[in-house]
């Protein structure tokens, strides 16, 4: 193999990798060793991986190359990726950010991770994350904040910050994360990647630890939309072992990429506009809507009038659903149990107590205040019915417009520490995101620039239901026209210099076994 | 004082499915602990519940059994509390929404019947055990039994006595078990019943404040609580105190009711519908399907046994008090087409007498349908007389000869004597060694008539034919 190429394949999308593995001009251990350096040389400084096996990675990459010998292979056969340490894989650590499982090994594999083996895709690990995907800012995690490779001092955004950060430093082709109130589409932002949430149902749940199950949806993170668009086919499909897996015809996602988008409408509702964005994220939006219609898009003005109803709703539905979800937690057949306790109260209150960090109590206390008994009414019940409303201005801004646009988040990255004494400034950062999840529709963000600081800016592009294949083309379109999506922090370059430029055999990387880095 | 006993029941039946209610677990009672537990059923992080429509259905059959509401959409909730065997920190139940409302249960009893109206019954999941002997000071978790289907059947507070109670649950029970939609072994926890007691002046329309009784698994724990409660509370009541709302166990051992929790440390559950599981939508044309392969249900073959047998009410009520019953007398009847009186009486005599000594549930009783019919062939043909036969029933109760009633006959030799010339020379040598008694006969005292058929039964070790026997003493004495 060319050093030249190998120097260069972490800048490649899915399809020239593919290519590359399927011309047998790189082997699937060669790629994922490549990978696995860049995290070694750069993973100290981030901290974007929880868990890292290089040998089990490189006997996934040797079976992957079985595959290509005995000619099985399939277009993502031994790409390699990266998950969001929520998604349980058997065999490795799963801790969902927390003390409560960090030491749990699943025995069993999430239905995605099930999805990405029988395709013969390669795991590089598991990404931080907020603690049970509960922040804006990856400041939650047990396991120590992750660093914006933009710029270390600032935040990657959250909760799937560690997967945003890896894709975005090159550690991983791609990347799982998952979305909750734009826990994809945020980091995704900061971190100036493509991601995308999926249509509530589209991906199944199932092994996914749940933080609020009406809201949460697994989905792709990577560089550009048609690499979305490949993983989103192999991560969405029908799982009966998930009730609110929806059954529907198998599509190829990446079907439309090339269409023209001449023509299509634009909404841009004027609550995304408002004075709570900043001006440089204001000015890069503007730029980004300024090319669609040099793609001769049209835009239509138009209003998403309960959008300041979101957080509030957010923060008693989610809250509430996951003080349920997280009573599992007990310190009885898993994870961590307080090691002193005198009666079986005292070893709940302490076990809980110890094991989870302060944002996901506040959330309990959240939930199960709401859910109490004289409060349900006034808190739950109400939030459920504003939660049809903002359903409902959706499903009226689309009979105007076939995709809505706006910034993701109302400010490139905040610095480290800024925001996390302050909850509900943290929360806000979320303004612009939460509402698809409320309505259950699929978002996704990509590229678009760079703020006063040299920080990323991400634009948002909600679609209707199901219009993920158009929402891919939407977004392939501008990254045909633009290069925003291939802008690699220097930081992260100046790093992967001190590589050596070598590829270690296999069984150099075979005797690293488990490491937590 | 004269007060009214007010008596509420919710009985949990375990629906017999092969699966769990929202996991591919067995439910096979009495395997190693923790053999039949999934993902699912440990609650590990990630897993989803996938409801059991097996276990609908059964809900469905249940309802339309007792004239119920099956409601085309209801809603799964989470009750959220800690303890060790709920591994998810919440129970899947219905709480505002049940699957079936309303319906009514017909108790009958020797000189009246009576109705009793259910509020609902809803589907939910059961817990698992905590295990405390024999973990020297900790307790194990067996979670083989988390998330065994249950249905919860909710009675309106229409029962007046224990006995009512009782009836009531006995119906519930002969219900769901001829449906085939619950085992019904109280021993193994699959009927268990909570009791809601409570005392009222005569004439009052306002309830009094209620005591729950819980997890009472057999018909005599739940009459021996409730009767234990009663006296309880009267006395509370009689001498002016005021009833506590509380939650309270049955000891069964002390023969008493004791406080387990009070309203004021009651749970808030935190009921809220589970996301996890959309709403339940049952069509029209799944109700009419159910329907449609509904078995002949108790009161209806009640009804039948009394038209098509002559049967009293109360008899036929008897042998359709659980399918195992009925079943039990419809096979014996199915030997003995003819002899459904007989065949009643016995079943409902000698056998359920026999039965109850023993505390035995007639699938368990020693001597079977075919055996059964067998003794009562040899009753109807003369072979044996009553009193005879009731020998032969013990002895196959034993297992002597293999429960065989022929064989029994052949080896005691208890064959009936109606040989009239045989039982004329018995009669006769009884009279000449008793001439006295004799002679008073002929003197008009009747009374010692019983004295000679007396003596004959004994000399025959009861063998003799009686109707027979009486023809001939008559004569032998009157010539």
């Amino acid at each position: 193999m060319q050093s030249s190429a190998s120097s260069r394949v972490h800048e490649l999308g899915l399809r020239q990798l593919s290519g590359l593995l399927h011309a047998k001009k790189i082997s699937c251990i060669e790629l994922t060793s490549e990978f696995l350096n860049r995290i070694k040389t750069l993973n100290p400084r981030y901290n974007a991986f929880i868990t890292v096996d290089h040998k089990a990675s490189l006997v996934q990459a040797a079976e992957a190359d079985a595959l290509f010998a005995s000619g099985r292979a399939q277009m993502l056969t031994g790409i390699p990726l990266a998950q969001k340490d929520i998604f349980c894989t058997q065999g490795w650590l799963t801790t969902c950010g927390s003390k409560m499982l960090a030491n749990f090994v699943s025995p069993y594999d999430a239905h995605v991770v099930e999805r990405f083996k029988q395709l013969g895709m390669v795991s590089l690990g598991k990404t931080n994350m907020d603690e049970f995907a509960m922040g804006s800012s990856n400041e939650t995690s047990f396991f120590g904040a992750v660093k914006n490779p933009w710029d270390a001092a600032y935040v990657p955004g959250g909760s799937s910050g560690g997967s945003a950060c890896a894709v975005a430093a090159r550690m991983c082709p791609a990347a799982t994360g998952t979305d909750t109130g734009g826990s994809i589409r945020q980091p995704a932002a900061l971190c100036g990647i493509s991601g995308l949430k999926p249509t509530y149902g589209v991906v199944s749940r199932y092994g996914m630890i749940a933080f609020a199950s009406s809201l949460d949806q697994g989905g792709p993170m990577a560089k550009s939309a048609d690499d979305l668009a490949l993983l989103l086919n192999a991560m969405a499909g029908f799982d009966a072992r998930d009730s609110t897996s929806i059954e529907r015809p198998a599509e190829d996602y990446a079907r439309d990429l090339n269409q023209p988008i001449a023509g299509l409408r634009i909404g841009l509702p004027r609550e995304y506009f408002s004075d709570g964005v900043d001006a440089d994220v204001a000015r890069a939006i503007d730029l980004a809507i300024a090319e669609y219609r040099k793609l001769g898009c049209e835009t239509v003005d138009l209003s998403l009038p309960n959008t300041k109803l979101s957080i509030p709703v957010y923060y008693v539905l989610a809250p509430a659903e996951a003080s349920s979800n997280l009573s599992r937690f007990d310190g009885v057949r898993y994870g961590y149990r307080a090691p002193q306790y005198g009666n079986l109260d005292d070893m709940y209150r302490k076990t809980r107590a110890q094991g989870f960090g302060a944002e996901v109590k506040r959330r309990i206390l959240i939930g199960a205040y709401v859910l109490s008994h004289g409060y349900y009414d006034a808190y739950y019940f109400q939030a459920q019915k504003l939660r049809r409303l903002i359903a409902q201005d959706f499903a009226d801004a689309f009979q105007k417009c076939d995709v809505i646009m706006g910034p993701t988040t109302p400010s490139t990255a905040f610095r480290l520490g800024e925001k996390s004494g302050d909850p509900v400034q943290m929360y806000l950062s979320d303004i612009y995101t939460i509402a698809a999840n409320l309505a259950g529709l699929p978002g996704m963000s990509i590229p678009a620039g760079f703020g006063d600081g040299g920080r990323p800016v991400g634009l948002q592009i909600i679609g209707d239901y199901f219009s993920e294949a158009k929402m891919l083309d939407v977004a392939h379109q501008y990254q045909q026209a633009t290069d925003w999506h291939l802008r690699v922090p220097e930081d992260s370059v100046a790093l992967a210099s001190k590589i050596p430029p070598n590829i270690p055999s296999p069984q150099a990387g075979g005797g690293l076994g488990w490491g937590r880095l | 004082m004269n007060w009214e006993i007010v008596i509420g029941l919710e009985v949990h039946a375990q629906l017999k499915t092969q699966s769990k209610i929202f996991s591919a677990a067995s439910t096979q009672f009495g395997a190693e602990p923790n053999t039949q537990a999934c993902a699912v059923d440990l609650a590990l992080p990630g897993v989803l519940p996938v409801l059991n429509r097996a276990a609908v259905q059964q809900a469905i059959k249940f309802g339309l059994a007792v004239g119920a509401r099956i409601n085309r959409h209801s809603i799964f909730a989470r009750k959220n509390y800690f303890y060790p065997d709920l591994p998810k920190g919440y129970q899947i139940s219905q709480f505002e929404l049940p699957i079936v409302e309303g319906g009514f249960v017909l108790l009958t009893f020797p000189d009246r019947e009576k109705t009793v109206r259910l509020t609902r019954a809803h589907l939910e999941e059961d817990a698992g055990k905590s295990l405390h002997e024999d973990f020297h000071g900790a307790t194990g978790i067996d979670l083989n039994r988390a998330g065994t289907p249950l249905l919860e059947i909710v009675s309106e507070p229409d029962m007046r006595s224990a006995e009512e109670a009782v009836a009531y649950a006995k119906t519930l029970h002969a219900l769901v078990t001829f449906l085939d939609i619950c085992d019904g072994n109280m021993q193994e926890g699959s009927f268990r019943c909570d009791a809601n007691v409570s005392l009222r002046k005569a004439g009052d329309a306002k309830l009094g404040t209620r005591c729950e009784i819980k997890n009472l698994n057999s018909f005599r724990f739940l009459e021996r609580a409730i009767e234990y409660e009663v006296a309880r509370q009267k006395e509370i009541l009689e001498d002016g105190g005021g009833i506590v709302q509380q939650t309270r166990l049955y000891d069964p051992d002390k023969d008493e009711t004791r406080a387990m929790r009070t309203k004021e440390d009651a749970h808030d559950y935190r009921y809220f519908p589970d996301p996890d599981l959309l709403p339940l939508e049952v069509s029209d044309d799944w109700i009419d399907e159910t329907r449609a392969r509904l078995p002949e249900l108790p009161q209806a073959k009640r009804e039948r046994y009394a038209r098509e047998f002559g049967l009293s009410a109360y008899d036929a009520g008897i042998l359709t008090a659980s399918r195992g019953m009925a079943a039990y007398f419809e096979a014996a009847l199915a030997r003995l087409p003819d002899q459904q009186k007989l065949i009643a009486n016995w079943v409902i005599g000698e056998l359920s007498a026999k039965l109850n000594r023993e505390n035995l549930e007639i699938g368990a009783s020693p001597i079977d349908s075919g055996q059964l019919a067998g003794l009562l062939q040899r009753i109807a043909d003369g072979t044996l007389s009553g009193k005879i036969a009731k020998d032969v029933f013990n002895a196959m109760w034993q297992q002597e000869e293999g429960g065989d009633a022929d064989a029994i006959i052949a080896k005691k030799g208890l064959k009936q004597i109606s040989d009239s010339r045989e039982l004329e020379a018995i009669v006769d040598r009884i009279i000449e060694q008793n001439p006295a008694q004799a002679a008073d006969y002929r003197a008009g005292k009747e009374k010692v008539f019983g004295f000679f058929v007396g003596q004959a039964m004994k000399a025959t070790q009861s063998r003799a034919n009686p109707a027979q026997l009486n023809e001939i003493v008559k004569s032998k004495l009157t010539e």
